[in-house]
């Protein structure tokens, strides 16, 4: 299950729609145990692509520090759709960089932007329930 | 030279779970093929077969991404810590 505190919700899928019409990406940092997650950390996309996402290395090991600082680590990566369904794609799937990560897809194909989170073992593509808590 | 080489979560299994570890080099090549050499289980994770450096991660001296650098050949001071991180991409 992944926990997403209400605006850490709002600060995802703002991310993604402000990153049309390119995918847009970020990292969640939190409690690798519970998988609460405690913020979430807006990426450039350095494949500027509606097709791909790369997230910036640059800001991936700022974010990977300050979630660190924080006692806490990054613990899963968000990106968006922004044509098709909030589900892994081959790609996701095949360059899925951690079996422990959580990977929320926020799909902006339809007139709702739709999240949803999954784990990714090897070739296992499993659904998890998402619960945003007010804060 | 010992440099501390701060490890992803994938690779701490194949440290005994340690985030940081302490190799010796005078250059990330040199490095990472020490921290392989010491530790074997991340070998074909860090470094391909040809011996360069694996696209799905990214390595970092101190604040800077080695591929905008020297890549392989860049020189690792006195004091300076290497980072690896998984390269985090998808379509």
């Amino acid at each position: 299950m992944l926990r997403l505190p209400g605006p850490v919700y709002a600060e995802i899928v703002g991310h993604c729609l402000r990153g049309l019409p390119d995918e847009a990406c970020g990292l969640l940092g939190g409690d690798p145990v519970s998988g609460d997650v405690e913020r979430c950390y807006p990426t450039r996309n350095a494949a500027a692509s509606a097709k791909l996402y790369t997230v910036d290395p640059g800001d991936h090991l700022r974010a990977d520090r300050d979630a660190e600082a924080r006692g806490t680590e990054i613990i899963g990566v968000f990106h968006s759709h922004t044509h098709t369904e909030a589900y892994p794609s081959p790609t996701d799937v095949a360059q899925a960089p951690d079996p422990t990560w959580h990977y929320v897809l926020v799909s902006l194909r339809d007139t709702h932007p739709a999240l949803r989170s999954y784990r990714i073992r090897g070739e296992l593509v499993e659904e998890e329930a998402v619960v945003v808590e007010p804060r | 030279m010992p440099v501390d080489v701060r490890l992803p979560t994938v690779l701490r299994v194949h440290a005994g779970g340690k985030a940081t570890v302490s190799v010796e080099g005078a250059t990330v090549g040199e490095v990472l093929a020490d921290l392989v050499r010491t530790y074997p289980g991340m070998a074909g994770q860090v470094l391909t077969e040809e011996g360069t450096l694996h696209r799905f991660v990214n390595v970092y001296v101190d604040d800077d991404d080695v591929r905008y650098l020297d890549q392989l050949d860049t020189k690792v001071g006195p004091g300076a810590t290497l980072s690896i991180l998984p390269a985090v991409a998808g379509g």
